[in-house]
Parts: structure tokens; sequence; C-alpha cells
């Protein structure tokens, strides 16, 4: 028999308010196996927790409840506690009476009633606990990271300094992101590139990081410390290691007419490549769909020009295999796609674009050469409607709930520059709100009115009507004037929503890593571990978490990085004990618990078994407790009952049932 | 509970739609066709309806000017529905003066040079299924 | 009429729920003060695919009225697939029970995010309402343990 001490939290008044604490204490004392009951302000206070401590010396407690919060967040809290005490700390249980029970019931009876039911479902599982202990495994050092923009490129760096390896994959033929694709940065309009280079030329150079381009990450096994990842080295068509990169096969290609994904399809690219001059690496890759060679068998021409002998048209996919201890996922966003906003007349005029095409138009190294104009007819604009919040903060499936943070300041820089570069032009910008919190945002967005004369407008465009003479009406609501403005544009740049990248997802389902309703990573707590996953070992960086800008994103960045590397810095890690166990007596060796585990952790051996004096060999289900993450699947599926969940066996569960039920 | 809360919650159910999840984007004003023509406009509208002044609703020229082409309703990324609350003040104005229920012979006689067609319209509209 | 008749009926509600999604859901309801009857008593289970229906054949021997799983969204599972088990045995275990006379309303699979605490309290609300409506529950029972 258990002795059972409970103890009872006030939380001040949050549980106290709506339960008469010191009735749970009372009739959790009827209970059997409970020798100690008594309730105190807060439990997880120092004293509470002393509390705790003093109980199980005293009265030699076998076993602990605790009636307060949710278990997930103090139950490591109270285990600690009990470990002190010289406890096992899987003695202790939490009955949640403040999320499940004080916090969404207002009559104090009925809120009192069901803490007592939820204090003794609890209580009867104690009665069943067993002391566990945890296992050790070991932490691979080395940290895979997942997408090479800023955000990786900037994990990357902090882990590798700290002195781990660290391998970037990134899909696209370079790293650089998104980054690489802007123009002007805010809110002190340095270049882009200028600042971004420097750190890609860092990551490549660096000792401990390795840089897979063009590859994706295919497959995902293991656990924290220790994943094993596929990575997916898709055929450049090019040898990296031959390859000067002198680009005369670019020059040379016949197949030009390619639109370019780092232009957003502004520009032609040949159908060999390097996206963009500061490339890294600085390799280009044959886009198979689009080269002649691929396509008829006859071309051969980059081949012919190489003087390395670097084109190889033979080359397979490859597949890497990895260890890891961390990953960090950074794998960044994209704009939304426009065709459910025809109002904006985004398909039907060449002169719609979205600012991240704008920012292509505006880089002198863009496809015009930096020079602002009409992609319609090549005339420079004169007048210039900004439309904000094109798909975003939407409560309709057209669009996305969220704001998507950025716009109202790039915005702002967009105008300022094109009020700077071309005087004579009229910028009007359409917004619902201007939200623009964030070191020295504001001034700048005053700047942009107050020094260069931006027009805001308040009120949102409803329409974009391209004319014949392919200028663009425009009509929007001016809602501080209260009325309807009809004005002529040239150019329209829309402010879309951005969303995570489209891949995440799969990303996530291989890392088990949870993603919320907008495809963007959840974090293990909203406020307190904002850079990692739930999923142990997962880290996030960037965008994929959540919309940020530069700063944010690479604040957090290093963030993850710091979490990875506390990580690696540990040689073993404590593994969870609550894991299954198969009776060897009971166990018929048929195999259904092998099929449904998703982590393979249960193999057959023969053993020699003793049953009730009939030593036989049998084939009995022996289960990895390091593999094992103690989903449960497997106790179900066992048709004679032999497998367990240790933590939550059946018999605990049984047990809880009953007294609720009871 | 005042008559103009009655109202404005009559005028809720009627259109199913839930004022409060306007965020003055204006976006309903930018694409009407009949703005020059109403002393209210489609997002004023709106507050209205969430401030509970329908009786300034009721005697607006608004009211009769929309035309039931519902383009607000398709714009407005809020899912308020400009159109439909105009749509629902109109309806609780007719039901108290007590013409909800009509007699197709009835109709030719009540037509007048007042009445919208869109009324008809938007009523067809509502009640095809 | 008897005195049991008279007596006010409050429903014994089983939810399962799963410790990575629907638990912190309810959480998250909890931390929104999203109220949802009382008669709605949580265990915690690793992943949904822990339940046995032995479980629920309990709850219901019991006495209990209803029960509910939740789980993690198709796709979202912690531990990948777990979620696809459980919904598959619950369907066979919910019709099976549909068939000794414990109705499907008294049984429900739902899937809820740890961020869906409108959604649980929602889903609880009406679980309740609908345990209300069909009443007490006719208790099931163990015939191996009779004589």
């Amino acid at each position: 028999m258990q002795k059972i001490g409970v103890f009872v939290c006030h939380c001040g008044t949050n549980i106290a308010g709506t339960v008469d604490v010191k009735k749970v204490v009372e009739m959790a004392a009827k209970e059997p196996g409970v020798v100690h009951a008594e309730d105190y302000q807060y439990m997880c206070s120092e004293a509470g927790q002393s509390k705790i401590i003093a109980a199980i010396q005293e009265k030699g407690l076998t076993g602990v409840v605790v009636c307060s919060c949710s278990p997930r967040m103090h139950e490591a809290t109270f285990r600690k506690a009990a470990e002190k005490a010289g406890l096992n700390p899987y003695m202790v249980e939490i009955a949640n009476i403040r999320e499940h029970c004080s916090w969404i019931h207002k009559d104090m009876q009925e809120a009192t009633e069901k803490a007592v039911i939820l204090a003794r479902a609890a209580i009867a599982k104690v009665n069943l606990n067993a002391p566990l202990k945890a296992g050790e495994s070991r932490v691979t050092k080395r940290a895979l990271v997942i997408g090479g923009g800023i955000a990786g490129i900037q994990s990357a760096l902090d882990i590798a300094d700290a002195g781990y390896e660290v391998d970037i994959v990134e899909k696209t033929p370079s790293i650089g992101g998104r980054m690489s694709q802007l123009d002007k940065t805010f809110p002190t309009l340095d270049c882009s590139a200028c600042i971004l280079t420097p750190k890609m030329v860092e990551a490549a150079a660096h000792e401990k990081i390795h840089i897979y381009t063009f590859s994706e990450v295919e497959k995902v096994s293991g656990f924290v410390g220790d994943f094993t990842v596929d990575i997916r080295k898709k055929a450049r068509s090019v040898d990296m290691d031959k390859c000067t990169g002198c680009g005369v096969c670019s020059e040379k290609c016949p197949s030009k007419k390619n639109p370019s994904e780092f232009n957003r399809g502004l520009g032609n690219r040949s159908a060999i490549y390097i996206p963009f001059a500061q490339a890294i690496p600085n390799v280009p890759v044959i886009d198979r769909e689009q080269c002649i060679k691929f396509k008829t068998g006859k071309c051969g021409a980059c081949s012919k020009v190489c003087q390395a002998g670097a084109i190889d048209y033979e080359q397979q996919d490859e597949i890497v295999t990895q260890k890891y201890g961390a990953i960090v996922v950074a794998t960044g966003f994209d704009m939304i796609k426009l065709d459910k906003y025809d109002e904006y007349a985004y398909s039907q005029s060449k002169d719609v674009i979205t600012s991240l095409e704008l920012e292509r138009l505006m880089n002198a190294a863009g496809p015009t050469g930096g020079h602002l104009e009409r992609l319609s007819d090549g005339r420079a604009p004169k007048n210039i409607v900004f439309v904000q919040c094109v798909g975003s903060r939407c409560a309709d499936e057209r669009g996305k709930s969220y704001c998507s943070k950025i716009c109202c300041m790039y915005t702002a820089k967009h105008a300022m520059l094109i009020r700077d570069k071309y005087p004579d032009t009229n910028v009007t910008v359409f917004y619902i709100d201007v939200r623009t919190p964030g070191k020295n945002f504001d001034e700048f967005y005053r700047r942009a009115v107050e020094d260069y004369g931006v027009n805001y407008v308040k009120g949102q465009v409803g329409k974009v009507l391209p004319q014949p003479d392919g200028s663009l009406l425009v009509q929007a609501s001016d809602l501080l004037d209260n009325r309807q403005i009809k004005m002529e544009a040239d150019l329209v740049v829309l402010a879309a929503a951005i969303e995570p990248n489209p891949d995440v997802r799969r990303i996530a389902t291989m890392l088990t890593a949870s993603i919320d309703t907008n495809n963007f990573l959840t974090e293990a707590h909203a406020k307190l571990r904002p850079v990692e996953s739930p999923t142990a070992g997962i880290f996030l960086s960037g965008v994929c978490q959540g919309p940020k800008d530069i700063p944010e994103t690479v604040a957090q960045a290093g963030a993850a990085a710091v979490k990875a590397i506390g990580l690696l810095a540990k040689d073993k890690l404590l593994t969870n004990p609550c894991t299954a166990q198969s009776d060897e007596l009971l166990c018929n060796g048929c195999s259904q618990c092998a099929n449904v585990c998703p982590y393979g952790a249960i193999s057959y051996e023969e053993k020699l078994v003793n049953d009730h004096g009939i030593r036989e060999t049998r084939r009995v289900a022996v289960v990895n407790n390091a593999l094992c993450q103690g989903c449960g699947a497997c106790t179900v599926t066992c048709p004679s009952g032999a497998m367990d969940l240790q933590g939550f066996s059946n018999r605990q569960i049984i047990s809880e049932v009953d007294a609720i039920c009871r | 509970m005042t008559n103009s809360r009655r109202q404005a919650e009559k005028i809720r159910e009627i259109s199913g739609t839930n004022p409060l999840k306007c965020m003055k984007c204006g976006k309903c004003s930018a694409v009407c066709p009949a703005f020059d023509e109403m002393d209210i406009k489609p997002h004023q509208f709106v507050s209205y309806v969430q401030r509970e002044e329908i009786e300034a609703l009721a005697e607006s020229k608004s009211l009769w000017k929309c035309l039931s082409c519902f383009a607000c309703v398709e714009r407005c990324p809020r899912d308020v529905k400009p159109g439909v609350i105009i749509d629902a003040a109109r309806q609780l104005v007719i039901r108290q003066r007590g013409a909800a229920y009509l007699k197709a012979d009835e109709v030719p006689e009540l037509l007048d040079e007042e009445t919208p067609q869109q009324l008809l319209v938007s009523a067809f509209r509502r009640y095809r299924r | 009429m008897s005195i049991e008749a008279n007596e006010e009926f409050k429903p014994k509600i089983v939810a399962f729920c799963c410790n990575w999604c629907s638990y912190a859901g309810a959480d998250l309801a909890g931390s929104s003060r999203l109220t949802y009857p009382a008669d709605v008593k949580i265990i915690r289970v690793p992943c949904s695919c822990r339940v046995n229906p032995m479980f629920i054949l309990r709850a219901f021997e019991k006495g209990a009225d209803g029960v509910i799983l939740c789980g993690c969204h198709p796709g979202d599972c912690h531990y990948t697939s777990g979620n696809y088990y459980a919904r598959r045995r619950m369907t066979l275990l919910f019709s099976m029970l549909d068939f000794i006379g414990v109705e499907h309303g008294r049984t429900r699979v739902e899937w809820v995010s740890a961020a869906e605490g409108v959604k649980f309290s929602k889903t609880m609300n009406e679980f309740v309402e609908k345990i209300y409506s069909l009443g007490k529950n006719v208790r099931l029972e163990d015939l191996r343990c009779k004589s």
C-alpha cells in the first residue's frame, strides 16, 4: 500500500477563488492510501515545495499528488522537489484543478466537486505508480540547419562559432534566401546584398560549416540528440569540384528565355545558370526541364565551352545520410498567390506587381538595372499606388488571418526610395492601419510622410481597372475624408501577405514538429520558449515560426542557435522513462506491435523463458528504451495484453476511469 | 432591452453577420457603385449597427440607394458583409410597415416610383431557394 | 414516480486527451477562460492511440454517460501516426457500441490542436448538450463477472 500525500494549491485566488480548497483537502484525506493532505497559497513557491519535501521525509510518503495548475506547467518542478526529498520523481502526479477546473467553472460547488473527483483520479493513479528511472542517450555533436536564408545562415554561423559541426541544407542552387532578393533594408536603408554577402561568404568559408545547396531533406528518423537524416543532393549536372564559376556556359547556352526565379519571373535566365552574381556556391546548375540537351538530346553547347570539363549530363541525385544532435528549421516564407484577388488586376496587367517584384525592379542587379519602369511599355511611372494588407488580416478563406508585419515598413521604404530617386513621381499609399512598432521604425515612416511627401490615405483600394490607354484606374475609399477616390495610376504595388514556405508542412511532418492552422511552426511555449518546437531537439529560426523582419529574424536565429548549442554541449541526455514494456510470459510473438511502432523500437528475440516452471525458448517482443517514445500504440494493438506503457499503464488509466465514474 | 438595441439585434439576426468583426478598412466604400448617392456610406452603416443607431439608418437615404449588387460582400476581407447588413435593415423597415406578406396580384398596385426595383431583386435573391 | 426520476441528471463524461495537442488545447481553453460544463473530466494520455477500447468499455461499465477522445489533427500527431490508429479503432468500437445499445451520440472522436482552445470548449459544450438530450445511459455489464 502506498503512503500518499495530497497537496492542494490555492494559486492565490486562481484556484481558491472558485474551488473550496479546504473541502478538497478534507475529501482527499478520506481516499485510500492517503496519509497526509494539506493546502497552501502557492505550492510552486520555494515554501510550497519545502512543504512537500518535509512531508515526504517526515511521513515517509511513497507517492505525491499535487492539485494545482496543468502538469505542462509545473510537473517538472514538483518532480524535482520530490527527488530532492529522496522520492522517485515519477511517484508524483498532478491533478489539474486550475486550467481544467477553477478557470472554466463559475459555480463554487460545481467546481469543488469536480476538483475532488480530479484529485481522486490522480490519487487512484498514484496508488499504482511504480518508480521509474530515466535512461540515457548520447548526443551527436552536429547540427542540421534546414534553409539557407539569413535565418539559417545566422543560426549556422553561431553554432559553428561555438565549435560544433553544422550542415546547411538549401533547396535552391544558392544560399541567401529572400534577403538576397531585396534592394535596401529598413530602417537604415543599407543595401541588402552589401550586408548579406559577407555573411554568406563567412558561412561558406567556415571550417565547421558544410553547405548542401540544391538539396532537400528527404527522411528524418531518431530523436533528440540522435537524429538520422537523409539529404537528397539533386543532380546539378555540373561537377562542383571541377567548375571554376567562369560563367561561359550560361553565356553560350542557347535556351535563354526561361523565367528567372531569382527575379520573380520578371527577367530571363539561361537553362544552365547561376541564380545571381553573389551566389554561393558560384557553380551553375542545369534546369533539366528547359535544357535542350535533356529535351532533345541535341545540343551540349555548355559541355563544349567548359574548359574545366565540369558539365556532367549523367549526374544522378545522391542521398547523403548523416547523424545530428539538433535540427534548426529556417525554411522562411514566400508571398501568397494573388489569383484569388482579381479585383486588383494582378493577372490582367503587367503594371500591377507585388512588392517583392518591385524590390527586383529597383535593384541595380535586377532585370531593369535598377531603373523603375512599367513592365508593359517601359515608360517611367508618374503615379504610383501602394495597396496595403492584400491578403493579410482576412477573415475569409481568400487570405490570411494574421498581419504580415513587414509590409508597413517596406512600403514606407519603397515610397521613400521612389520619391528620393524620382522626385516628380506621385506616390499614394492606401492603408488600413500603419503599424510600425520597432526601434526607429515610426520615425522612418514619418520621414516618408514629412520629408518625402508620400501621400498616405486611410482606406482600402476596392478595385483596379486596366484602361485601354494602358493606365490603371484605381478606385478606393478615403475614410478620413469620407469620400470615394477614383484616380489614375501607372503602377500599382500590392503588399501581398507572406506565408510560410509551402515545403514546411512536409518538413514538419518528417520532424513530427507541430504546425498551426497557418502553417507556421508552433513554439513549445508562446512566450517562454519561443524558439523551440514542442518536439525535443527541433529549434525554430526566422519566419517559419511567424512573420518577422530581418533584425528580429537574426535575433531569433541567434536564440535558436544558443538553444541548439545548449543541447549539443551535453554528452548525455536523460530519456523519457515512460516507455513500453513487454511481459515476456504473456507475449506470443505475433509481431503486431512491431508493425504499428512508428519508431522501429520493437524487435524480436528468441528467449529462454520460465513460464510457471516450464522452461522453453520463445519468440518474444523486446522494446528498445532509447528508441521508444512512449506513444502507446503497441499497447492497444497487443492481442495478449503483454505490452504495457510505464507511467500510463492499463491499470493506472482504468483506475482513473473508475475514480471519475465512481 | 431598448428598442434600438432590439432592432440592432434583429439586424444581426437577419443578416447573420457580426458587425464587430469590421476592422474599418473601407474596402466596401471603395467598391460601392452607389457611393456618391449615399448619405450614410457603406462602412458607416456597419458602425451604425455597432453603435445601435438604427433610427438614423431607417431614415437614411442610403437604405434605398443600395443596389444590392453585393460587391462589398464579395470584397469584404473580414466577412462582415455590409450589403447584407443594409439588406437586413431594409427588411426590418419593411416588416415594421407590416408589408411583409404580399399577394402577387397586389404587387402591381403597390409599385410606385419610390420603391427601388433593387429591393425586389434583393428580396428574390434572398428567398429564391 | 420514483424518487430517482426527480433527481437532477448529472452526466458522467470522460474525456481522453492526448498530451501534446488536445490536453494543451484544454489548457488553452482554461487560460482563455472558455467555459464548458463541469461534467467533463479529462484523463491525460500520451497519445490518442494509447486509449484502449477496454478503457471506454470500462467507463460505460462504471456508469459513464459519454466518452470523448481528443487527439491531434490528422497529420499532426506528435508520434506521426498514433491518431490514425485511434481513428480506426474508435470507428470499429463505436459502431459495436451502437450495436449493443450505447448510442452513437455518447461516443465521439474529435481532433483538437494545442492552439484550439475555442474548439475544445465548443466541442465539450456540444458533446455535453448531446448527452443531456440522450439522458442517462444504460450501464454495460461484464457478463464474465456474473455467475
